[in-house]
């Protein structure tokens, strides 16, 4: 079976017509897995029970019609999404060995549906990172060039969609953590707006920036993904209370689609450059208006980040103190308990951002540094607002540049943040955006993908969707 | 803003985390590095501008003070398992009072 030609949609039909079975599809990933993988590293952990589950399938296919759409879909999660009764590491040492008590809400939907879980993904430790360089575990290779990154944090899950070891997956994006691994492995990936997808069960790491979203080959898989997982959660307060999702359907003509200008300047690849000006003017082929805008606050964009996403992990990471699950270091006195767990426990970024985000809360310095990024957050979330009062998208680079070779920038935290710039803006405003693959550059013989970056007003999934699948239909992907 | 090693050894103390020697010089110098790259946001104008309250629009989400249990019921064993040590239900920890 030529699993690299299967989208979601194309399995549900298959499944439906007979063409193959569960089973068949699963070992069939489960081949690619075994014979791939191991030169990849996308997964931490590859279920064994896959292929009974794959059978259960089989006999409810006997008996049932009206099947939910990801029914017997095979799919990866982020190993920082819990599964009950599975090992969630967040990619750290410090839960090496921890098992996941409870389903995440998205899990527990997923499971409603009939997906296939095929195993955990590789992540930066604790989502913390650009490139899956930070993940205890080793990192994950680009499938485009096995000297590169995938990207980060959710590396592992872009990772095993573009080298056909599961046919979508579920990442966490706080900064950018799944839409740029999707531009630079050459898929698919969605950051919804924040509320539209319950955190529950997620291991937080900026609550007020983290959401869950989908990895697919097509925008059309990534849409029935997030109509899957979306939806209010009575666990998570911050879940939208009346949010539903309808597919509509959509059409370049007249639309207007919002250039920002400062997407465009220094410090973006010149290829990169071209190739997303070649999509753009696609579109604008295909009947939609484009229009240079300004989002004045950008420069801010990523300081104001590096405050508020450090603060947040200096209180979310509080709690793996070693007392109640996790590492232990024990030693004489309660406090060289913490202090010995944590510092076995957590890798060189994640210490750094805690150590940033105890200062910036830290007596005398609120004001300056925490208060005052809040302050640029509502600024950026207004650029945005007014943005969108005359645009339909905004439309860009996903990244800077391409992915970049192991260790290039491990040695520079500023440097790997850098990789953010087009991202992480769009978190700070809470809406939605979607990655899909605009082509390839080349660098030094090696094909690399690189994605264009459609951006959407909050909770306007339904019409940001129906503009990327008419984008889609136009951009050459492979 | 620069961060000199003393700072980190505060830091570290409210953080929980140990920190060797090498380590503290070469946080000292990173995170000097990242204070001075956020200190752009002091070129932004934001007089009249109220703080961000977090990532929702949303605000006061109550529920009935009601306890639900569903959820938890009989995983009482699968979270006792995850503690590093215990005494049947107890979770062992080092003296908390000195």
């Amino acid at each position: 079976m030529d699993i690299s030609k299967l989208t979601i949609k194309n399995i549900a039909g298959g499944l439906r017509k007979k063409e193959f079975s569960v089973t068949e599809l699963v070992s069939s990933y489960r081949d690619a897995i075994v014979k791939g993988d191991p030169a990849i590293h996308a997964y931490l952990e590859v279920f064994d029970d896959a292929l009974h589950e794959a059978g259960e399938r089989d006999k409810m296919l006997q008996s049932s019609s009206g099947l939910p759409p990801l029914f017997g879909i095979p799919m990866a999660i982020k190993d920082n999404i819990m599964i009950e009764g599975r090992r969630a590491t967040a990619g750290s040492c410090i839960l090496e060995n921890y098992t996941a008590t409870y389903d995440a809400t998205v899990i527990t939907k997923l499971k409603n549906q009939g997906v296939i879980f095929l195993g955990k993904t590789n992540l930066d430790e604790f989502a913390m990172g650009s490139s899956t360089e930070n993940s205890a575990f080793g990192p994950t290779k680009n499938p485009h060039d096995a000297d590169r990154v995938p990207g980060g944090s959710s590396g592992g899950s872009a990772a095993a969609v573009a080298a056909n070891f599961a046919a979508a997956a579920l990442g966490s994006d706080t900064g950018g953590s799944i839409r740029q691994p999707a531009a630079l492995c050459g898929v698919v990936g969605l950051k919804p707006t924040y509320g539209a997808v319950s955190r529950h069960g997620l291991i937080a790491m900026a609550s007020s920036l983290d959401q869950i979203g989908p990895f697919a080959k097509t925008v059309e898989d990534a849409e029935t993904v997030f109509r899957a997982i979306s939806g209010p959660d009575a666990f998570d307060a911050t879940a939208a209370k009346d949010y539903s999702f309808r597919e509509i359907g959509g059409d370049l003509k007249g639309i207007t689609v919002g250039i920002p200008k400062e997407y465009f300047a220094e410090g973006l690849d010149q290829e990169v450059k071209a190739l997303i000006q070649t999509a753009l003017k696609k579109m604008e082929n295909a009947g939609a208006h484009l229009h240079e805008i300004s989002l004045p606050h950008t420069a801010f964009a990523l300081p104001a980040y590096y405050i508020v996403v450090p603060s947040e992990v200096s209180a979310n990471l509080a709690r793996f103190d070693g007392i109640r699950y996790g590492l232990r270091r024990d030693k004489e006195k309660l406090f060289d308990t913490y202090a010995h767990t944590r510092a076995a426990g957590f890798g060189a970024e994640v210490k750094r951002r805690i150590m940033l985000g105890t200062y910036a809360l830290s007596a005398g310095y609120y004001d300056a540094y925490y208060v005052k990024a809040q302050k640029i957050r509502t600024l950026i979330r207004q650029d945005f607002e007014k943005a969108f009062l005359t645009v339909d998208v905004i439309a860009g680079p996903t990244t800077p540049t391409p992915a970049f070779r192991f260790n290039e920038k491990t040695d520079d935290p500023l440097a790997m943040y850098l990789n953010d710039i087009y991202t992480v803006a769009v978190n700070l405003a809470g809406i939605p955006a979607i990655s899909m693959p605009a082509g390839f550059v080349e660098k030094d013989g090696s094909k690399l993908p690189a994605g264009l970056q459609l951006v959407g007003s909050r909770f306007g999934e339904s019409k940001l969707f129906g503009i990327a699948k008419e984008v889609e239909k136009i951009i050459p992907t492979r | 803003m620069s961060i000199s090693k003393k700072d980190v050894e505060h830091i570290a103390k409210l953080a929980r985390i140990e920190i060797g020697e090498k380590e503290k010089e070469r946080f000292a110098v990173e995170l000097s590095s990242i204070l001075g790259f956020v200190e752009k946001l002091n070129e932004a104008d934001t007089a009249d501008i109220k703080p961000a309250a977090g990532g929702t629009l949303l605000e006061n989400e109550m529920r009935p003070d009601e306890a639900v249990d569903a959820a938890l019921d009989g995983k009482q064993v699968e979270i006792l398992a995850a503690v590093p040590e215990r005494k049947d239900s107890w979770v062992k920890v080092r003296s908390v009072f000195e």
